[in-house]
């Protein structure tokens, strides 16, 4: 027994006491075997923590190996010392105590650093990690006494602590970096109903939160975020990840990069020193989950006592453990080339499912809510199956598309549904009823919606309907709606979404692309911005306009050119200017180098060639002369255009300018469907060109002409006179509410010429002439929103909001060799 | 053998905004556009769309591709193809994100610098 060679272990966490398991299953007597462990005790399951400080579980539920079994085993578990140093030449390590241990073999499984952000405080008392048990206990003594946590990290380390510390009774909140939760595992859609539903539980999450500091005198107090934000607290969670350890190897020369380089049998670059675990790198990869570690282990006890087998690389997958939140992931789902994405979401459920498929294979796979389906999409992943036969039918889950072969389709999910399976929810129709509508003569989805009602309200069942019609009427069945989708994401019309996002009170775009079963993870270039704007209508105030939905120039608040840069247009009231306006106009054309500068259409001056570095500073200048944004480049007012009036022209009837004036300091700033236009002229000969305007003006005698609808561009329309109003604020209070009711009602990118073409001059004429409590409440809906609207986005860019988005991120020099 | 290193560090991802993108001039060479997506991801492109070199840094950002803020292509982040009936391709320079830092391919990024 003297003779056996020596293997020590360093490390008696997961991959060490898992290495020597599989070491002994295949040869009990090759080693003798020292176990080396920081800390003071025996091995434990580490995963097991977050149910330790939820309260699920207690510490010697999560032993592994009790000391009875390291004595059965023989093995020599010196718990609590720590090596400090290995000599490769003399094969000996050398722990804390002073204990010196030759070796034949040494194992290498130390495990990872929880990462520190290095911001002032990080070392106050009540700033802890979340690694080991000791770590828990900090975490229960803090519980204990109550009070506030943050936590800081929100992904699957960060949100487990959170849990916990919630269940214990602490008011939690979380602080993450990335705008989504577990952004490594999850997608957008994913991240932000996980979210939602640990905020239904009383943990606040802020999203997009940089930690400046921690704050306290020797005990945590709180923390200040970057934004200058100040959360109080008398614990400080780090949660933002881990980095090997590979102190140790370093220092005895082993070759390392992210973690210590280990061949296919997890030998390093000494013969005689093996590691395994998190402490690893292999082939380029770092693994912090523990399925990988189990599959190194194996690896590593074939190549060291029985026949060599070989370690290829892992593929993960991630479970949070949140009792109640279920959640999946696994493989890659960044798309791209042949990806292709296949969701379907349940919104009365709360579910989310995404795959993602490339040629044949799936790639990659999200699930929120209903995650009973992970392990057969992990082993259709790790196995690489040609999934080419159940593609159709992948996302419905195994139950379903394992029926597999060339049946597999999402209508064969309807057509196996039992008569009395429920098809709609919210009115309770049965398959066999809806069935049997068709039968008796209702063969359009619209006609299915009026005598069954399925359908009819939250629209979710749209889909199967559909099915059910295709499948009763065959070829006789005539397809889509007449009204068009918002976009391939989503089979709701404009309508449907804008009446479903004030019915459900949907308030940000993720939610309502749950809520209302949209087929892709983020949606598209046309659906985002509609989408934002729906939401920037309903709840004004309430919203945050959402940056990344706008097309570059609203972005940018300027109109992008061809050669990518910009033309900068301020506001001139009603088309008037003054001496101190062309002054600081000419000064900023010198200053910035303008090569043009041109009178626009819209009665004002535009300035050419203006680089994206250089935007706010141009605003800065042009806001110290009183000018705000013209909005040229957006879906809102434009120009209101005016003539000379009633003040010179020997025709005039009315003060036209200053009406003009009256009613751009009213409407700008307004967010809209499609771009706005104005006008008021003076008298009938029109030198505004009023009727071809979104909203016309004309003075008469008597009075003020109204008239709506207008167009001059690709398609010319003259406007429809919709009333004659006596008294400037009528005509103001008219204006109101008839953007107001274009804004409500029309679909995005619908100009009002189409809209009014489409909804009729009649339905207009009732709702603002005739209806007056009616256009009376438009006009308050108006200017209530106009509240928020009025703020000049130059002056917030010129002070600095955003700057990321004019300025470079680097610039690359390179040395031009001498 | 060249003693420059084969990744350049650009700066911390945190400085990119969330589902948008940033600019990183190259002195004598091609712009290059770092972009970021809702998953966290980063991708660098050549700041220049295959149909008429609009800004791609400009456009919208949705899944792993951009939309042009020209004419609307819509480009893959991942293999600077473009998608769609739309055909052309713009080149993809390598990144990857160590302890938090961009890190882009050297190589790649100066391309074409004389
Ligand atoms: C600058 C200007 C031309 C000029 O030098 O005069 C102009 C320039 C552009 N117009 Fe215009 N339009 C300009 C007055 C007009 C007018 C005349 C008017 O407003 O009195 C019209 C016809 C009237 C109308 O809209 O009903 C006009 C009808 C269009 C259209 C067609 C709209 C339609 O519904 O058919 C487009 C395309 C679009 O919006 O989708 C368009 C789009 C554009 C865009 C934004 C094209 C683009 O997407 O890049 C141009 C931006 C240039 C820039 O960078 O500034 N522009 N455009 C005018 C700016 C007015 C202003 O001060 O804000
Ligand atoms: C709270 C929590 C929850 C988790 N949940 C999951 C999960 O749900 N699913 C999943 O797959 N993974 C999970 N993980 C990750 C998983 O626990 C790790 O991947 C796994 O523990 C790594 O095993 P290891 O042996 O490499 O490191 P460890 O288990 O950390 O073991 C390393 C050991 O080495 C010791 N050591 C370090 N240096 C020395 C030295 N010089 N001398 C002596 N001893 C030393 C350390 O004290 C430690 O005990 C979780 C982790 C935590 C902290
Ligand atoms: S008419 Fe055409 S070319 Fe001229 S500014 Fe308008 S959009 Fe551009
Ligand atoms: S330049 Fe990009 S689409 Fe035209």
């Amino acid at each position: 027994m003297i003779d056996k060679p020596h293997l020590v272990v360093i490390g008696n966490g997961m991959a060490g006491c898992r290495a020597v398991e599989e070491i002994l299953a295949r040869d009990a007597d090759a080693y003798r075997i020292t176990i080396f462990g920081a800390e003071p005790r025996v091995n434990y399951n580490r995963i097991m923590l977050s149910p330790l400080l939820a309260g699920d579980k207690g510490f010697d539920d999560i032993v592994i190996n009790d000391h009875a079994r390291y004595a059965d085993n023989l093995i020599d578990l010196v718990a609590g010392d720590a090596v400090v140093a290995i000599d490769r030449s003399a094969q000996t390590v050398t722990a804390r105590s002073g204990r010196v241990e030759h070796y034949d073999k040494l194992l290498l499984a130390t495990g990872s650093d929880p990462f520190i952000i290095p911001c002032p405080g990080h070392d106050l008392q009540g700033v802890v990690t979340f690694r080991d048990m000791d770590d828990v206990g900090k975490m229960l003594r803090a519980a204990d006494a109550g009070g506030d946590a943050v936590v800081i990290g929100g992904g699957l380390l960060g949100l487990e602590a959170a849990h916990g510390l919630a269940l214990r009774g602490m008011k939690v909140t979380v602080l993450h970096l990335m705008p989504t939760l577990m952004e490594r595992q999850l997608d957008e859609a994913a991240g932000w109903l996980l979210k939602e539903a640990l905020e239904a539980r009383g943990q606040v999450i802020l999203t997009g939160a940089d930690t400046a500091e921690i704050i306290g005198h020797g005990r945590v107090e709180g923390i200040r975020l970057k934004d200058g934000r100040e959360i109080p607290a008398s614990l400080v969670v780090m949660a933002v990840g881990i980095r090997p350890n590979v102190a140790l190897a370093r220092d005895a020369g082993l070759a390392i990069g992210r973690g210590i380089h280990v061949d296919d049998h997890l030998v390093t670059s000494d013969a005689n020193i093996l590691a395994v675990g998190e402490c690893v790198e292999h082939n380029g990869l770092v693994y912090g989950l523990v399925a990988p570690l189990w599959e190194m282990c194996r690896s590593l006890a074939d190549g060291l006592v029985a026949v060599p087998s070989g370690y290829t690389g892992s593929v993960t997958s991630t479970k949070l453990k949140v009792s109640g939140i279920d959640v999946f992931s696994a493989g890659d789902f960044s798309g791209g080339a042949g990806c292709e994405d296949i969701v379907m979401r349940d919104a009365s459920r709360g579910v989310y499912k995404r795959v993602v498929v490339k040629g044949d294979r799936l790639v990659g796979a999200v699930l929120y809510g209903d995650t009973r389906d992970g392990n057969w999409y992990f082993d259709l992943l790790k196995r690489q199956d040609d999934v080419s036969d159940i593609r159709d039918a992948l996302i419905f889950g195994q139950a379903f598309a394992s029926g597999g072969g060339a049946d597999a389709n999402p209508d064969a999910a309807v057509a196996a549904m039992s008569d009395d399976g429920e098809i709609c929810g919210c009115n309770g129709v049965s398959k066999g009823k809806v069935v049997s509508a068709i039968v008796g003569g209702a063969v359009t989805l619209d006609a299915v919606r009026a005598c069954t009602k399925a359908s009819a309200s939250c629209g979710s069942c749209t889909g199967l309907v559909e099915g059910l019609l295709s499948l009763t009427l065959g070829d006789a069945f005539a397809g889509e709606r007449a009204a068009p989708t918002v976009c391939k994401c989503t089979s709701f019309t404009h309508e449907e979404v804008r009446r479903l996002i004030v019915e459900k009170a949907l308030k940000v775009i993720p939610q309502v692309m749950q809520a209302l079963h949209w087929t892709t993870p983020d949606g598209c270039a046309s659906c985002r911005p509609a989408l934002n704007y729906y939401l920037l209508c309903a709840w004004p105030g309430d919203y945050v306009d959402d940056q990344q939905s706008r097309f570059v120039n609203e972005r940018m608040h300027a109109n992008i050119q061809k050669d990518g840069t910009y033309s900068v247009v301020p506001r001139m009231w009603g088309g008037i200017t003054n001496p101190r306006e062309l002054r600081a106009i000419a000064d900023v054309v010198d200053k910035f180098k303008a090569p043009l500068v041109k009178v626009t259409g819209g009665q004002r001056l535009d300035i050419f060639g203006i680089r994206k570095e250089d935007l706010p500073a141009v605003w800065a200048d042009l806001n110290a002369a009183g000018m705000v944004s013209g909005h040229a480049y957006g879906k809102t007012l434009r120009t209101v255009k005016t003539c000379v009036g009633s003040d010179w022209c020997r025709f005039g009837t009315q003060d036209s300018t200053g009406l003009g004036v009256k009613i751009e300091q009213m409407t700008w700033g307004s967010f809209m469907p499609h771009k706005f236009k104005i006008a008021v002229s003076g008298c009938p000969r029109n030198c505004a060109e009023s009727t071809i305007k979104d909203f016309g003006v004309i003075c008469v005698d008597s009075g003020y002409e109204l008239s709506i609808g207008g167009n001059g561009g690709i398609k010319v329309r003259v406007t429809d006179l919709l009333c004659k109003v006596a008294t400037e604020q009528e005509a103001m209070d008219y204006c109101a509410a008839f953007i107001q009711l274009y804004r409500e009602e029309a679909r995005y990118l619908d100009r009002t010429a189409p809209w009014v073409e489409r909804v009729g001059l009649d339905y207009i004429k009732q709702r603002i002439v005739e209806d007056a409590a009616g256009r009376e409440t438009l006009r308050d809906r108006f200017l209530f929103s106009q509240l928020f609207m009025q703020d000049d986005p130059w002056a917030k860019r010129a002070a600095g909001e955003d700057y990321k988005l004019h300025q470079h991120l680097a610039e690359i020099r390179p040395m031009v060799p001498a | 053998m060249s003693l420059q290193a084969e990744w350049l560090d650009i700066g911390p991802v945190d400085q990119l905004p969330a589902l948008g993108a940033r600019t990183l001039p190259v002195r004598g060479g091609r712009e290059i556009a770092i972009f970021h997506t809702a998953n966290g991801e980063v991708y660098a492109l050549v700041n220049a769309c295959p149909h008429k070199a609009g800004p791609l840094s400009q456009g919208i950002v949705h899944d792993t591709t951009v939309t042009c803020p020209l004419h609307n292509w819509r480009i893959s982040l991942v293999t600077g193809q473009a998608l769609g009936s739309d055909v052309g391709c713009v080149p993809v320079i390598p990144v990857k994100i160590d302890n938090g830092r961009i890190l882009i391919g050297r190589a790649a990024a100066l391309a074409g610098v004389v």
